[in-house]
């Protein structure tokens, strides 16, 4: 095929994917860069250019850099944990252990249940004295403890949420790769005296490793926009403790009307995601070997 | 973003069916059918919605030629983020309950006009403490429909048990502690089994407080939304009682107490006096499993709360006929047979002292005295927190309240830092 | 595969226990939830054995909002987004696993754009687009954003380059068409992935929040999780017995059909292409 017949191939196979891609990524994009430059429009004032006005008032807010610190504690607690358990559970319930069925829809259960439903579930296991949690402390004798009210474990416990909300979804992805290792691995493997753990470090992580990559991205995704939870049990308190970046760019927007400052967040978010994306795609792709 | 406050779910005693309720005196309308979109802060399908529903049939078998579609539209901060992005488009509402806290940020964006003030007589017949911020630049931008205030309750039981006289609930701050300690019970271990009372402090501290300062005889702003006075040493001194409830006295639960599970702490008997909106009663009624009392707050240098709920607004947008067939609305759901039946369908307060006078009214008090606490905090009750720029400069104060709340600052600090925080944002309105 | 390495005796033992505590632990929400919702309001904090069962809260729930409404349109939302997904996608990963055309390197690293800026980012700007399509209060405009997926045109790009390419050939020379071929030859071979986007897309879907609460304003709009918002405005105080009634009578569905097909379920997930 020629090369000029394969560009016009090529763009119209592309062509409905991008034009929806355009108005709903890039044109967006572009929108919310330019009106971090500018005013918000009020009564009597219009919105007018302002340069970097809207950056230097971020930089002097200190709830922007707590949001972005507790997101990014909020990363680094959800990420690695939601990826080890995920594996872990992949691992069981691909043994023959018993009730094998029972434990994948154990494991499963929080993919179908949504956020914003399940929050007041746990909003019970969190409440202080006969909260579940606080019920099974009881019985040791332990104190009640005020698990949403107290800025040092309020984003600790929105943390266990997502990962009980993700680490069953990936166990998925890393259940089917499991399955489709070739089971004469192990046995050669268990011929010539390798141990368990030798063989899982050896041999099966390294094969999982483009699933984990695969997994890795959407947990990254996760840890900037799994905020529902967050929106609906504690609003960013207590005084903005469990803050984070999507949450507080909800309230600059649709609270306080302020679309530029909503905009300026906005940049920063797509930054850090952009960022991210890039140290994946190039450092990480290098790494692993795809089949 | 926090949920949406004040109750708006209360148990229907009957249906709004009002047949011969006094005709209303309607205004010249433009010839042809009116449509009217109308904006309400509830959820689909609960009680409520069919109170509406009834309302506006009946209103509009007076005024065929008006036809009201009232669109559930879920908590108010969903329900103001609608209308303003709607107005933005062609599909928007004529008017809307929103809060009456609103009023400003709906006057900045430039949404509302205000209602004629022609019909002094109506305007006049609200609770002045209603009117406080439906009112501003010398107009009335709201009209008050579903308010609510403050109040205590108390579980009578766990007074009984603590040697107290059941029927009489903390009258003074000072009596407050000495009432609340002998309510506290702890265990040998230092674990506390129930608390002595609590104020809910999650999302909107704000509001709770403001009845602290208002017992404490401080205003937070000025009547023209432009000022706040945060860092006022009687304001610090209010917020170091709530400090000290817990902290110093261990009668009031440690950090942020959660709003949501503040009624159910209460059923479980996990603490004896409660404070929260006159919207719960129906919830405590129902799901009580105990005699408890309802009454007004302890004073401090004075009684009081602040009010709460919402208001109606007219918008911009509607035109003329639009404008006089919501106003008209508005008249006719506000007099007073209908706002007494209202109040007692939904615990909302009724709304004018002339609903408090009808039979209806009279014969539900004597019925339920706890009804009347409401109507007789009122006279002390003061505006409810509102500026320019409010939800900003409320969260300053909700962050300063929590922080002092949980520790992290003394009283002062988390005061002054509220107040300044306040004062950057409201001063492109200091012209 | 590890049967050959397989824990025995005193470690499958342990290993077993601890993947049931895990399990009890993950799947306790679901617990409590069917605890609450059939019991009494009195029993929503407290677990005693013979308590007395009810279905009232289910009553009461259902009475409270329209969820048949809303489950409908939530099924509606996700059939429609992951039927214009798969549609784009195809066409998309095509493009790019078989055609040296143009301007390819740049389209592709502009579609890799929103593998990480996901619309849900945009909230702002999108809103303001949608205004303008007229498309807010809509079910399609809840769902439009979403129909290019990048992570859906990755995904199958991969598979795509994996497949021989003489099967592309062989299809040529017998006169089928572009579009032909890749209906007859690529589809079939990728379901595997198929199965697995469809999966992230449909979970994704069923479960946002933020955008359609944002971009819908009546019953017949909103999907479940906007609709199961209204018994979080806890304003009232939470009354848990409702809400865990509406939460299962909402995810009752999803659930049991895992239930019912997880082994087939798996088995097709099993071969997918990402590993």
């Amino acid at each position: 095929m020629s090369k000029a017949r394969a560009t016009i191939y090529g763009w119209l196979l592309l062509g409905p994917a991008f034009v929806l891609l355009a108005a709903f990524t890039h044109w967006p994009a572009i929108a919310t860069l330019y009106h971090s430059f500018h005013s918000t429009a009020r009564r009597n004032r219009p919105s007018v250019y302002v340069g970097l006005d809207n950056y230097q008032g971020m930089i002097d807010d200190p709830v922007f850099w707590q949001a972005l610190i507790n997101n990014f504690w909020y990363a680094v607690g959800t990420i690695p944990v939601s990826i080890g358990l995920a594996l872990l559970m992949a691992l069981w319930v691909n043994e023959k252990l018993a009730g094998r069925t029972w434990l994948r829809l154990a494991y499963f259960t929080p993919t179908v249940l949504p956020m914003i439903a399940v929050a007041n579930i746990w909003l019970f296991f969190y409440t202080p004295d006969y909260g579940l949690f606080d019920q099974i402390r009881g019985l040791f004798g332990l104190r009640a403890t005020n698990w949403l009210g107290e800025p040092g474990t309020v984003l600790g416990c929105l943390i266990v949420m997502t990962i009980w909300k993700e680490a069953g979804f990936f166990m998925i992805f890393y259940l089917a790769a499991l399955q489709s290792m070739p089971p004469n691995l192990a046995e050669a493997a268990a011929i010539e005296g390798c141990g368990r753990w030798t063989f899982f470090r050896r041999v099966t992580f390294p094969l999982l490793m483009p699933t984990t990559l695969f997994v890795l991205v959407n947990a990254v995704i996760g840890a900037f926009r799994m905020v529902d939870h967050v929106v609906a049990l504690t609003a960013g308190g207590p005084n903005n403790a469990s803050m984070l970046l999507l949450v507080m760019i909800y309230d600059v927007a649709f609270r306080y009307w302020d679309v530029a400052y909503a905009a300026t967040l906005t940049v920063v978010l797509l930054a850090i995601l952009g960022t991210v994306a890039l140290i994946q795609f190039v450092v990480l792709e290098k790494r692993i070997h795809y089949r | 973003m926090t949920v949406s406050k004040f109750g708006r779910r209360g148990f229907v005693a009957g249906g709004l069916a009002m047949a011969g309720a006094a005709k209303l005196a309607a205004p010249a309308l433009a010839q042809g059918q009116t449509r009217l979109n109308f904006y309400y802060p509830v959820a689909v399908g609960g009680p409520i919605t069919k109170l509406i529903d009834t309302m506006c049939a009946d209103f509009e078998r007076e005024n065929p030629s008006i036809k009201v579609q009232p669109i559930y539209t879920g908590s108010y901060q969903d329900t103001i983020a609608k209308t303003l992005t709607a107005l933005k488009s062609n599909d928007f509402p004529h008017f809307a309950i929103l809060l009456s806290t609103d009023m400003f940020t709906l006057i900045d964006e430039d949404v509302i006009v205000p209602f004629d003030d022609s019909d002094q007589a109506w305007i006049k017949s609200f609770y002045p403490a209603f009117m406080e911020n439906s009112q501003a630049e010398g107009k009335t931008w709201g009209i008050p429909f579903q308010r609510s205030t403050i109040v205590q309750y108390w579980n009578k039981e766990l007074f009984k048990e603590a040697g107290l006289n059941p029927d009489v609930p903390p009258k003074t701050w000072a009596d407050q502690i000495e009432i609340a300690q002998k309510l506290t019970k702890r265990d040998a271990s230092g674990n506390t089994s129930q608390w002595g009372m609590q104020i809910p402090s999650s999302g909107f501290p704000y509001w709770l407080f403001q009845a602290l300062t208002t017992q404490n005889d401080v205003r937070l702003m000025n009547p023209e939304g432009t000022r706040t006075f945060f860092d006022d040493p009687k304001v610090v001194e209010a917020l170091q009682y709530w400090m000290d409830l817990s902290m110093k006295h261990k009668v009031h639960p440690t950090g942020i107490v959660e709003w949501g599970t503040t009624p159910r702490d209460f059923f479980e008997r996990k603490v004896a006096i409660m404070w929260t909106t006159t919207g719960n009663l129906t919830n405590v009624r129902t799901n009580a499993k105990f005699d408890f009392g309802v009454g007004m707050m302890p004073f401090g240098r004075r009684g009081g709360s602040p009010t709460g709920g919402g208001n109606f607004y007219v918008f911009k947008k509607a035109n003329a006929a639009e404008r006089a067939a919501a106003t008209a609305f508005a008249k006719f759901v506000t007099q007073p047979e209908r706002a007494a039946q209202w109040g007692i369908d939904t615990g909302y307060v009724a709304v004018t002292p002339a609903a408090f006078e009808t039979q209806r009214m009279k014969d539900y008090v004597a019925g339920f005295p706890a009804a009347a606490v409401a109507r007789d905090q009122l006279p002390l009750a003061w505006a409810e927190l509102s500026t320019h720029d409010n939800q900003r400069v409320t969260k300053a104060l909700n962050d300063g309240l929590q922080a002092g709340l949980t520790g992290a600052k003394s009283a002062q600090v988390a005061m002054a830092e509220a107040q300044r925080e306040a004062q950057r944002l409201l001063r492109p309105f200091q012209r | 595969m590890s049967d050959a390495l397989a824990p025995r005796g005193l470690g499958r033992a342990l290993e077993t226990f601890g993947a049931w505590a895990l399990a009890i632990f993950w799947v306790a929400p679901l617990l409590y939830c069917v605890w609450t919702a059939f019991h009494p309001p009195e029993y929503a904090t407290k677990f005693v054995l013979w308590a007395p069962l009810s279905v009232e809260n289910f009553v009461k729930a259902w009475n409270a909002a329209p969820f048949a409404r809303y489950f409908l349109n939530t099924f509606a939302l996700v059939t429609m987004v992951l039927a214009g997904q798969l549609v784009l996608v195809t066409l998309a990963a095509y493009a790019f696993a078989r055609f040296e055309f143009i301007g390819r390197d740049i389209a592709f690293a502009l579609v890799l754009v929103q593998l990480m800026i996901m619309p849900d980012v945009l909230l702002v700007e999108n809103y303001l687009i949608m205004a303008q399509l007229g498309l807010v209060d809509t079910i399609l405009g809840i769902g439009l954003p979403y129909f290019a997926s990048a992570f859906g045109i990755f995904l199958l790009r991969q598979t795509f380059k994996g497949l021989p390419k003489e099967l592309d050939d062989a299809a040529r020379v017998e006169g089928a068409g572009v579009l032909v071929t890749l209906w007859r030859v690529y589809v079939p071979l990728a379901r595997p992935t198929y199965i697995a986007f469809g999966l992230v897309s449909v979970s994704y879907h069923w479960n946002n929040f933020l955008w359609p609460l944002i971009v819908t304003n009546s019953v017949e709009t909103r999907p479940l999780t906007v609709g199961l918002r209204v018994f979080t405005a806890i304003e009232q105080g939470v009354d848990w017995s409702v809400i865990t009634a509406a939460t299962l009578m909402s995810c009752g569905p999803l659930l049991i059909a895992f239930l019912l097909f997880q082994r087939q379920f798996i088995q097709s997930f099993m071969r997918a292409g990402i590993r």
